[in-house]
């Protein structure tokens, strides 16, 4: 992390502080204080800047780190000197106030790099933190340049925030530094609460860029950094290409499902259109009408949106229309935690339905992967004519990872079934429910097709007509040619591979969504074998055969134990849960000890 | 043009199952032979319902039609419209469906101007659930849920709809062919949200509910047929006329032969008017009450779209980004 603004700005004492945290908080750190060689340097320009810089991490820290992953910017003149110097994905957080016409020109900026491309592979954090510290601290009486001086305690605050850290021993910090002067001592507490009050106002969150592969790993290519966010908009939009059909993707803001949005308003031009609607049935169900209408329909929203959605899911699988749902997954119950990462809805999105409404599930273990699931979703969406629910860990929609570009025209087109041809005595209503034998998805009729005129809807339908019917035998028949639907997507996904180790042995690792990485690392230094899932429901047809092989399976899960309650649903094994439910990701130390532990106990 | 098409080509082969004397087959006559005065195509002309009696409609019609969930049907119908603005999309929705549970919806289709034929069928009861009071009932509504008398105030449809920002709003009686095939016909020809409050006679759980200005004997007093342009005169020979009372803010009933200057000239543009309108008890306002055309939703979603919802780029052109690397 790099602080940088004026010399005045109380950049060091500020980086100082967040180093105290970080040691409070466990994490190793290292620190290299970077001073301007003038005492009182021009404020706002290049050679006035001063920055501190911090290395941090739960991995032992040797160096204060080359590139940032964070930069606090207070002024233009502090963003230009330390752009250079950043890891792509980086976090920026930069001061609103402080980019004025005068200041820009300081720093030698022709245009306002918050504008333009300049920071689009960053994650920006922007603020105007000049004037909301000033609001902080009036009551207090201060003059001008005594409120400006913190700055620096509300800043920090926000990046207390951001980066899940306690405010106490700051706060005590500050109670003794400035004890024989209570008003300042007053206001930078206040400043320093407000600080931490408008991150979690703003639901601002931000996650440094995880890189669990090493470099000497990377296969050879073109790379570009990407987030979550991004990696799933340009994936949802190359799906539209491949379907040779345009997209209307349809959400209500939510956090942290937003910035997918945002994204896709950027794609316009790859036949993408965005819709943003009054709540989030109204997004599902426009979404919905857009798939009748022959566009691809895709909505996303993070799990109390998805529960309000559930209802317009079930309409989707009986009129047996392709959907993409896609669920950023935050801590709950109810709105639980918003800004923090969870695992917790794959009980709803498999199981959590009124009536038996088995839809296919998916789940994306990268910001990168996002892109693949995406195209994958709306593949089997198309396919099989029904929704789809794709899983993400929430914090993968703003984390960057570097990313082995795809190439676009390597992947297979999507189709559905084709729609028949009209022949003379052909009757409509029966062409609309002629399924494929082996996908069992239905030809995609769409209104404006003349000769095909049919009516559908949520009422049960005749297996063959289509019409409304009471009828049981045909209740019976839908009820199991839904779910054999469902379960015929695992004749079209590949075989469950190996990720890493030994295809039989004493213990698997059996991860799903952003544990990825940390069960990558965990089990290349345990020497565990290690399984990721990205078809959550159906499962891949081989993974029981598959996991036979091995004495003990270890299931690491951000929620209660939910992907092992599926295992033994679907394989009848008894896997091993490792839960973990605190916001927070799995540390490789805290993997790599389970799994040793287990080992242990197979031996004793 | 389908010239040839006529009511009976789009009646569907499924068996009608409203209660035998519901208005519903009233209006299914009535809308069946307006889709083809107005030349309609079976395959671009969709129906779009959700939950309840009135929405069971687009099984009966010859067209494209989806029979959604409570509630939702102009959330559906926005999304099939702005995926294919060339279809007509009606939406048939209740008392219940398109006022209670999907009240939101409904304001926010209005609101938004979506090109879709709204038609609310108001029995001010909800029927298929058997007989429980709704949001239009009135106070009092005696019902398996309110044995005592409902104590909520119902909601004016006209209110509603001109409070949310529509931009036409008109009234009909389900048996009364001509005002409603006239209303019908209009509300197609419309380019953006119409909505059409349908007054609906449930014969089973709120008969008769309106009757005192439904029924044909005192037709003439009870109802004030509306035409743009033309003063507002109703009773046997138009002998009585609607006058706008400055000193209650209201409509009086005046003799038409003794002060016809009194007599207030229809304006479809003028929302105040129409206001009072739909406030008026008897004679009850029925035809267009109020049209004021703006730009569909649809137009503007496309007009705004860069390139009008087509591809004209590849995923490649911008999968890179801003700043790629390549490792060898």
């Amino acid at each position: 992390m790099r602080l940088a603004g004026d010399s005045g700005d109380g950049i060091q004492l500020m980086g100082s502080q967040f180093a105290v945290s970080t040691a409070l908080s466990g994490r190793d750190f290292a620190t290299f204080p970077d001073y301007p060689a003038e005492i009182r340097a021009p404020a706002g320009t290049t050679f006035g800047v001063s920055a501190y810089q911090i290395n941090l991490g739960g991995e032992p820290i040797t160096t204060a780190g080359d590139a940032p992953d964070v930069l606090v910017a207070f002024n233009p003149a502090a963003l230009k000197v330390s752009l250079p110097l950043l890891h792509p994905g980086a976090v920026i957080v930069l001061n609103n106030d402080s980019f004025t016409a005068r200041n820009l020109t300081k720093a030698g900026y022709d245009d306002d790099p918050r504008d333009g491309n300049t920071l689009d592979q960053f994650q920006v954090v922007t603020a105007d933190i000049s004037h909301l510290n000033f609001e902080a601290v009036r009551s207090f009486g201060l003059s001008k340049s005594e409120s400006g001086r913190c700055k620096n305690f509300w800043t920090l605050g926000l990046l207390l925030w951001m980066f899940d850290r306690q405010l106490e021993p700051v706060e005590a910090w500050i109670r003794r530094r400035l004890a024989g002067k209570p008003t300042m001592r007053d206001a930078n507490i206040a400043a320093l609460h407000a600080g931490h009050a408008f991150g979690e106002t703003a639901e601002l969150s931000a996650s440094l860029p995880q890189v669990s592969v090493e470099t000497a790993q990377m296969a050879p290519g073109e790379y570009r950094s990407v987030t979550g966010a991004e990696a799933l908009a340009l994936g949802i939009a190359a799906a539209g290409e491949l379907a040779e059909r345009p997209v209307l993707f349809c959400s209500y803001p939510i956090t942290p499902s937003s910035p997918l949005l945002h994204r896709l308003t950027r794609l316009q031009e790859l036949g993408v259109g965005t819709f943003q609607a009054e709540d989030e049935i109204a997004a599902i169900c426009a979404a919905i009408g857009a798939s009748y209408g022959g566009m691809i329909g895709v909505t996303s929203s993070s799990g109390p949106g998805i529960a309000l959605k559930t209802e317009a899911m079930g309409l989707a699988v009986s009129a047996e229309l392709p959907l993409l749902i896609v669920n950023w997954q935050r801590g709950g119950p109810s709105t639980g935690l918003p800004t923090k990462t969870e695992q917790s809805d794959l009980y709803q999105a498999v199981y959590g339905r009124n009536a038996d409404t088995p839809m296919p599930v998916l789940a994306a273990g990268s910001s990168g992967e996002c892109f693949d699931m995406a195209v994958e979703g709306i593949r089997v969406a198309m396919r099989h004519m029904t929704p789809v629910i794709l899983l993400v860990d929430g914090y993968l929609s703003n984390a960057s990872e570097p990313w082995l570009i795809p190439v676009i025209e390597s992947l297979a087109p999507i189709e559905s079934r084709p729609v028949p041809e009209l022949t003379g005595d052909s009757n409509p209503e029966m062409l609309a429910y002629q399924r494929d034998p082996a996908s069992l998805g239905r030809p995609w009729i769409t209104p404006g097709m003349p000769g095909l005129v049919h009516r559908t809807g949520g009422l049960e339908k005749d297996y063959v007509s289509g019409h409304i019917s009471y009828d049981p035998d045909n209740h019976q028949r839908m009820t199991e040619f839904r779910q054999a639907k469902v379960d015929a997507v695992a004749g079209f996904i590949p075989d469950q591979a190996i990720e890493l180790g030994d295809d039989s042995g004493d213990i698997v690792v059996v991860g799903w969504g952003s544990t990825y990485g940390p069960i990558y690392q965990a089990a290349r230094r345990t020497g565990a074998s290690f399984v990721h899932l990205r078809h959550i429901h159906p499962l891949p047809p081989n993974l029981g055969e598959l996991l036979a092989r091995y004495d003990k399976v270890l299931v690491p899960e951000m929620n209660n134990g939910q992907l092992a309650t599926l295992l033994r649903d679907k394989l009848g094994i008894q896997p091993i849960s490792f839960c973990k439910v605190s916001g927070q990701p799995f540390l490789i130390s805290e993997l790599a000890g389970r799994i040793e532990t287990e080992r242990k106990g197979s031996a004793s | 043009m389908n010239e040839q098409l006529t009511a009976r080509d789009f009646a569907t082969s499924q068996e009608v199952r409203w209660c035998p004397g519901c208005g519903d087959y009233a209006i299914l006559k009535t809308v069946t032979r307006a889709l083809a005065d107005v030349g309609a195509k079976p395959e671009s002309t969709v129906f779009v319902s959700g939950i309840g009696c009135a929405s069971r409609f687009p099984y009966y019609v010859e067209t494209y039609g989806f029979h959604t969930i409570h509630g939702r049907a102009p959330a559906v119908a926005t999304g099939l419209k702005l995926a294919n603005p060339e279809l007509d999309v009606w939406v048939v929705t209740g008392d219940g469906d398109g006022l209670s549970i999907g009240g939101n919806h409904l304001l926010h289709t209005l609101r938004r101007n979506v090109g879709l034929k709204i038609l609310l069928f108001n029995n001010e009861i909800y029927g298929l659930t058997k007989g429980q009071y709704s949001p239009t009932s009135r106070t009092g509504t005696v019902s398996p849920s309110s044995p005592a008398g409902s104590v909520d105030t119902p909601v004016s449809p006209g209110q509603f709809a001109l409070g949310a920002g529509a931009r036409f709003f008109a009234r009909a009686i389900d048996t009364d062919k001509v005002g409603l095939g006239n209303v019908l016909r209009q509300a197609h020809a419309f380019d953006g949200a119409s909505f059409t409050e349908i007054f609906q006679n449930c014969i089973v759980y709120n008969e008769d509910v309106f009757a005192a200005f439904t029924d044909r004997k005192n037709a003439a007093d009870s109802q004030l047929h509306l035409k743009h342009g033309e003063p507002m005169l109703f009773g046997e020979n138009n002998g009585k006329g609607i006058r706008f009372n400055p000193q209650t803010y209201a409509f009086d009933v005046v003799d038409a032969a003794e002060s016809p200057g009194d007599v207030l000239v229809h304006d479809e543009k003028n929302a105040v008017l129409a206001r009072l309108l739909i406030d008026l008890q008897l004679p009850v306002a029925l035809g267009i009450i109020y049209r004021q055309p703006a730009e569909a939703f649809e137009s503007a979603f496309y007009a705004h779209h860069p390139t009008r919802m087509r591809r004209t780029k590849s995923v490649a052109d911008f999968i890179r980004g801003p700043n790629s690397w390549t490792v060898e």
